[in-house]
């Protein structure tokens, strides 16, 4: 895995602490590893949505399992970001269910709007679009992903408003 | 109105809470098989009812039930796969979401039946909201008494977790799914031992779909040949079709295994036809795995029988005339549509969702997406239909797990009903350079091109 310089600043709450702990007794002990995806979800919520390898490390300590065994997982699943990302991320299904209800045309759209290519983040941190595969909501194309939740049946007047909200602030990212 | 049995109480007002549940007949079927069945009973039932595995590959479920080793005396576990992630399929989303104590309690139920003590609903970490929901109505299940130590007072005793994945198709596989929740990455296993034997942490593990546990209450509170009686032959019950594309009424629809392709396209209880006074020109009835059919294989098959819409009559014809029932992603396709895009749109996906463990299907599907792209944007060769074959063939069967077969199958349905469209793009790439090409210009009206061309 390529190591990235991006700094990280590790903060394990006492909330979060509780929730780990929480999901690593829905294994038995001598499985403790069993845990790592969902708790790898709750870290990575935590820490702006990103893992750093000195983060990893310390999930490979609270699960009594080597470094290596948690990088080869993270790299692995496509949810878990190696390197920092855009605070909203739209995360475009553009499988072709979606493109055939126009998801291609709806992400020219938002790109141009935010001044980014896919995969790029706005300047002010705020902002990312990504295309990604099959999130199953054919039925309600064309849609996306932001944070847990999925925005459905979209236009560009719900991409405007989605924009403008996220820029006051009242998007919830996270359901904790 | 046809029966109901996953669906019949999804319009009740707060469905999604357990008070409203139990007051509505819920876990009835967990006091009845506790109570009064032992679990042998309850899998000749499920044996009875003749359901089908509902995940994709249609295996009846009671059978798979009772390849469970139970005389190791290891613990066992079954594992619900909610790891729904097929193109065309959000049917198992909408249950969670809507009727999660559904779930759960076919998932205590069959629990009960295989005997197991510790089992997992298996999420795609997608679907983080619907996690959270059922994590939720879990804990109102155990603080109703429903899971935990001694449950209804009879000795079982229960845990049931919800575990989630984090984005990758591959963990729907079953063996895949299992290295997951062991905390891996999803590279499925080689068979045998199949999960029955050695599954999840090396002990004997069932692994279902969200629909085929959804039945079993219904199944146990009526009996297994009330549940056989609903459909058509092989194919007992009823299943939840996710259908969208350029239809009228995209969304999940319940359906009576036997019900006939045209009825569940054209009619205002199902599809309502086609989304505009487009004509009909493709579709795919079981997720983006399946073979995709032309319009004039879609309401009969090739001996001119009525298509219906059970495991059999989907697949007569073999992948020559016909296709799969599959996860019931039905996916309909107008005259805009570009099958070429289409084809190159899965295959990316298949590439990008390779595990890459097996070299066929690692490299294999790369060559596909790769050759699909070039064609799709005008840079496509005389040769390339051929070499598609080529690779495809090469990959399919030489797999360890069926998404090599996935990827493959679409690919070969495509250029064997569609081959037509294929040689306008390799012929014409002037003419497909927009991304909306047969928006305007529908392929029917532009096709005696390439006939001119091949005279």
């Amino acid at each position: 895995m390529e190591r990235t310089f991006h700094k990280q600043e590790i903060n394990m709450t006492e909330a979060l602490m509780n929730r780990i702990n929480e999901l690593i007794g829905h294994y038995p002990e001598e499985n403790r590893k069993s845990a790592l995806i969902p708790v790898l979800h709750e870290v990575q919520d935590a820490h702006q949505n990103w893992l750093s390898i000195e983060l990893m490390d310390k999930v490979a300590e609270i699960l009594h399992i080597k470094p290596v065994e948690v990088y080869e997982v993270a790299s692995f699943y496509t949810m878990f970001n190696l390197k920092p990302i855009g605070k909203y991320m739209f995360e475009f299904c553009q499988t072709s269910p979606c493109c055939l209800n126009g998801v291609e045309n709806l992400m020219d759209y938002t790109c141009e709007k935010l001044g980014v290519k896919v995969g790029e983040t706005t300047p002010d941190g705020l902002f990312e679009v990504r295309g990604v595969e099959c999130l199953g909501a054919c039925g309600y194309a064309p849609m996306m992903q932001l944070g847990d939740f999925y925005k459905e049946h979209l236009n560009e007047q719900k991409i405007d408003q989605i924009i403008e909200d996220a820029k006051a602030g009242k998007i919830i990212l996270h359901d904790k | 109105m046809s029966q109901k049995i996953l669906l019949d109480k999804i319009n009740i007002p707060g469905i999604k809470t357990y008070e409203v549940y139990r007051q509505n007949g819920g876990y009835a079927s967990v006091e009845k098989a506790l109570k009064t069945l032992t679990p042998d009973e309850v899998v000749e039932e499920v044996k009875t009812s003749g359901l089908r595995g509902r995940g994709g590959a249609g295996f009846p479920a009671g059978m798979k039930w009772s390849f469970i080793d139970k005389k190791s005396g290891k613990p066992r576990h079954l594992v619900c796969n909610a790891d729904e992630s097929e193109p065309g399929t959000f049917k198992d989303r909408f249950l969670m979401e809507y009727i999660p104590h559904l779930l759960i309690e076919g998932m205590i139920t069959s629990s009960y039946a295989l005997g197991a003590n510790r089992s997992y609903i298996y999420i795609r970490g997608e679907y983080m909201w619907v996690f959270k929901i059922l994590e939720r109505a879990i804990a109102e299940a155990k603080a109703a008494g429903w899971l935990g130590k001694n449950i209804l007072g009879t000795g079982y005793d229960l845990e049931l977790y919800v575990h989630c994945g984090a984005g990758a198709y591959i963990c729907g596989e079953e063996t895949a799914l299992i290295e997951s929740l062991e905390g891996k990455r999803g590279n499925p296993r080689i068979k045998p031992p199949f999960p029955a034997v050695s599954g999840l942490w090396a002990n004997p593990t069932v692994v279902n779909n969200v629909e085929t546990i959804s039945a079993v209450p219904w199944i146990v509170n009526n009996s297994g040949a009330d549940y056989a009686k609903i459909g058509e032959g092989r194919s007992t019950g009823t299943k939840l079709i996710s259908a969208s594309g350029h239809i009228k009424n995209p969304g999940v629809y319940e359906i009576e295994l036997g019900l006939s392709v045209y009825e569940f396209m054209n009619s205002d209880e199902y599809l309502g036809g086609m989304s505009s006074d487009r004509p009909l020109k493709a579709f795919v009835p079981g997720g983006s795995s399946v073979p995709i059919l032309p319009a004039n294989l879609i309401y009969k098959t090739a001996n001119g029988d009525d298509r219906l819409m059970t495991y059999e009559s989907l697949s007569d014809g073999g992948f020559a005339t016909g296709s799969m029932l599959g996860s019931g992603g039905f996916i309909v396709y107008d005259d805009t549509a570009c099958i070429v895009r289409n084809t190159w749109n899965f295959s990316r996906f298949y590439h990008h969702e390779s595990c890459g463990q097996c070299t066929p299907c690692r490299e294999g599907t790369g060559w596909l997406e790769k050759v699909l792209h070039r064609i799709e944007n005008g840079h496509g060769r005389e040769e390339d239909i051929e070499l598609l074959l080529s690779i495809q063939s090469k990959i399919e069967g030489n797999t360890i797990c069926p998404l090599g077969d996935a990827a493959s199958w679409p690919v070969a349905a495509a250029i064997r009903h569609f081959r037509e469209e294929f040689e306008y793009h390799i012929r014409f790439p002037e003419k497909i350079k927009h991304r909306d090409h047969f928006v305007n210009e529908p392929f029917e009206k532009v096709r005696h091109l390439v006939a001119k061309q091949t005279v």
